[in-house]
Formats: C-alpha cells, structure tokens, sequence
C-alpha cells in the first residue's frame, strides 16, 4: 500500500532557511544543504524548498542550494518559489530537483501547466494553490505567494485544482492561507474536498502544530501527503515521532 | 566502469552520485563507443515513454544501448528505463520499445475506478520473487523495503518469471523486473534513500565481479 508522505518544508532567502508565522517575521533556523541531508537520515518522505524571495540573484543562489544539496540527498527534492518560465524550470531540474511547484504562472498563463507537463512530465510538475477564505466562507486562490498577502485572483480552489489536474499536473500542493503559520492544524474542509475533487495526488499544506495535526490531514482531510515545517525545524517533533504517531493511529506510513 | 545513459531526459548527477555514495565509479554518457566499452550501462529514464525513445534515438544510441541489454554486461534500467526494454507502451499514441522483454506498458486504471490516486507517487513496499536474481539484487536491503516510485504506466511481461519483486497500486504490478544481468526498477533506487543505495551497491558489486573475472 502506498505510505502517506510527511514533507519538511525548508523556506530559503539568500541560501539560508528561514521560517515566518504567517510569512511574515522571519527566524534564521540554518543551512539548507545541511538540514536537508539530516531530514534524509531522519527517513523524511521528500522535502520541499520554498524560494521565499525569488529576486532574479536569489534565483541563482538557489539552484546552487539545490545542486549541493542532490549531491548529497538521496530522496525527492521539490522546489517552489520563484519559477517564472519553462527555462527555470529546467534549470531547477538540471541542478537536481525532482519536481518544480508553480503558482502565479499557471494563474496567469494556465496554458503555462501543459507546455511544463508536456515538455518535463506531469510527474515533476507540482501545481501550488493558495486558498483564502472569504467572510462569506467561500474561498479564492491567491497569486504571487503569501508573504505580503499575495493577490485576490478569480478562481476558486476546487474548479482551479480540476483544471490544473486535466491539463497535466501530477500533483498539487494546497496552502491554506487562514491556517498557515497559525499550528492550529490543517483546514481540513478544504483540503478533503479537493482531495476528492482530483484524481492526482494532494499535498496539505499550512498549519501543522501537532502530530494529531498531520493525521488529520491524511485521515480526514484524506490528503496523500502532510508538509509542514516549524515542528520538525525547531525539534518539537522529529520524523520518526511522526511516523511512529501515525503509524499508532493506523495510518500508512513507512515502517 | 559503469556508464549511465544520457539522451536529453533529466538530470541526471542523483544516480551518478547515489553509485558514488556506494563506491562505484560511473559516467554519464551520450557517446555508443563510451557505452559499447563500459563494464554495465545504466539506463535512465524520465519523462514520456516515446520521449524517450526519441532521444535514444536522436542520438544514434539504440543499437549500444540493446547490445548492453543483451551481451551478458550487467545493465540496470531505471523507472522508464524498465519500461523501454519491454516491446511496447501504450503511453499517449503509442510507441515500441527495445524489445528486450516480450511484454506491453500500460496505464494505471483512473483514480474514478479504482480510487487510487495516479500518478503512483509516494513510497510503496515491494515483495521480492524467491529467485536467484531477486535474491542478488536485493541482497543488501531489508526483507519487503519501501521504495520511492512515480509512474502512471506500469509494465506487463509476457513472462511472469522475469518479474523479481512485485508491488500493489490498485493493481499488482513489475517493481523489479530481471533476467540473467539484466535489472531494472520500476521505482527510483537513487532516490530510495538507504534501501535504495543498498540495491544500487548489489548492482555495483556485480559489475566489479564480472570486471574482475573477465
């Protein structure tokens, strides 16, 4: 049976790690290439960079943080964050990610997710949505990533998963805007109903406090995959703790 | 020497580093003379299945590439690299294969079937084939090891004997498939982390015995 994955999120600025509440206020928690290859020993599932400043020099500094780090991790590496081109996303998967997460160009160009499926493989083509509840409780997705609020956008999260789904992502990795930051666990209405919604695999993604959080997630929030970041970075909890939690509540995880 | 494929598809420094981190030497070449040298060639593989071999293709690599396949070298495919040796995919309009195995590759029933997600990515257990093949190239991982697969389509061989482990997605299906010294996964060994490393070691301890005898 196929394992339910747990993510480390590493947000990087200028090749160091950081990790904002919110996106906001940001704490130095190190470097990448070495908490990468500790969360490969500690038997992390896959591990997400998160380019949280994506200037054009940032850019470069971070396919240098993704090269060293495939060199010395032997898991799958996603990168989001910054990709604006099909020509980054090469460049990101020639340093020796396994797959790319895209947001603002899939919503300004949805063509965007094709051209990148058809070119790389849907299998390397992570489609990241940004979900904001709206006082009327529905929801919309947001553009240009989260730190200064991102951008209201006409799409709604579900039909916008669909969509991104039929035009060839091979996964996509939900954040819960309201949630992220907060610990107070994951939105599990949202996250279930995409779940549903696709045939491709989910990524939940905001607001992971406890263990009891992640398995909300991949149990009723039925994701295939929980990300999360500050209780694996500040040691609260380490990967095994989690798998061993999980595993206790009978989720499918590896042994 | 072990010489890893290079036809255009994807990085591919993980499987030359993973073979390093196990303490094998290896190359990433596009060049059939390098290939038609080296001690084991191992063939790569991401991307659509016609890509793929395309490229091959392209680059005049086909006939080093099935001579490596089918000399007695040890050979290793890897993810598509499996499913190139068999006759034929049924991936977008179709495209045949090396024919190296007598089978098809076809797709994982739709997630509205069977309500299993596709692709088939993640971490899945395999259950090894009590074979002598099986038993080689799995011989430093622990009994029924979790591996890092992403695929949609999966391989049918005409021959279930050439299949060394199994895995289940909704279906059972190839994980390693194998005969003689000729290997290939259907998941990533370079980025199976421990387990991964220990079947890409089995693999490089092959090829320096068959280098030594020879």
């Amino acid at each position: 049976m196929l394992a339910k994955r747990i993510i480390p999120c590493l947000d990087v600025a200028d090749g160091r790690v950081v990790k904002g509440v919110q996106f906001l206020g940001l704490r130095d928690a190190g470097d990448p290439v070495e908490i990468a290859r500790r969360y490969d020993e500690e038997g992390a599932d896959e591990l997400v960079f998160l380019d949280i400043q994506a200037s054009t020099d940032n850019r470069n500094t971070m396919l240098d943080v993704v090269s060293r780090t495939a060199e010395q991790v032997f898991m799958p590496l996603c990168v989001g964050g910054g990709i604006r081109s099909q020509d980054d996303i090469r460049r990101m998967l020639n340093a020796g990610a396994d797959k790319v997460s895209i947001n603002t160009p899939a919503i300004q160009d949805p063509d965007f997710v094709n051209k990148a499926a058809t070119r790389f493989g849907s299998q390397c083509i992570v489609v990241a949505i940004d979900a904001k509840k709206q006082e009327d409780g529905s929801y919309i997705v947001k553009s240009h990533g989260g730190r200064e609020g991102g951008r209201a956008t006409a799409l709604e999260p579900i039909a916008w998963a669909k969509e991104v789904e039929s035009r060839g992502a091979g996964e996509i990795l939900l954040t819960c805007m309201d949630a992220d930051g907060t610990k107070n666990g994951y939105d599990i209405s949202l996250t279930s109903a995409i779940a549903d919604a696709v045939g491709i695999p989910v990524i939940a993604s905001g607001g992971a406090g406890s263990l009891e959080h992640l398995r909300e997630a991949l149990v009723e929030g039925k994701a295939d995959a929980a990300l999360a970041a500050s209780i694996f970075h500040f040691r609260e909890h380490t990967i095994q703790e989690a798998r061993d939690y999980l595993a206790k509540h009978g989720v499918p995880v590896r042994s | 020497m072990i010489a890893i494929v290079d036809y255009g598809m994807g990085n591919l420094r993980s499987v030359q580093k993973a073979f390093e981190r196990v303490g094998h030497e290896a190359i990433v070449t596009d060049d059939p003379d390098v290939i038609a040298r080296a001690d084991a060639v191992v063939l790569p593989g991401v991307g659509a299945f016609k890509d793929c071999i395309d490229g091959l293709r392209d680059r005049g690599l086909i006939p080093s590439v099935k001579a490596a396949a089918t000399d007695g070298r040890p050979f290793l495919g890897i993810c598509v690299g499996l499913q190139l040796l068999f006759d034929y995919s049924e991936e977008g309009v179709g495209a045949a294969g090396l024919g190296i195995f007598a089978g098809r590759v076809v797709r994982f029933p739709d997630a509205a079937e069977s309500r299993l997600k596709v692709p088939h990515m993640g971490w899945n257990r395999i259950y090894p084939a009590n074979t002598p093949e099986a038993k080689e190239i799995l011989s430093q991982t622990t009994e029924t090891p979790y591996t890092y697969f992403v695929h949609s389509y999966y391989a049918v061989p005409e021959d279930p004997d050439i299949v060394l482990a199994r895995c289940d997605h909704g279906v059972s299906f190839p994980a390693i498939v194998g005969r003689g010294n000729v290997f290939a996964t259907q998941f990533h060994p370079e980025k199976s982390q421990q387990e991964g490393l220990a079947i890409l070691k089995a693999f490089g301890n092959k090829v320096s015995d068959a280098a030594g005898v020879a």
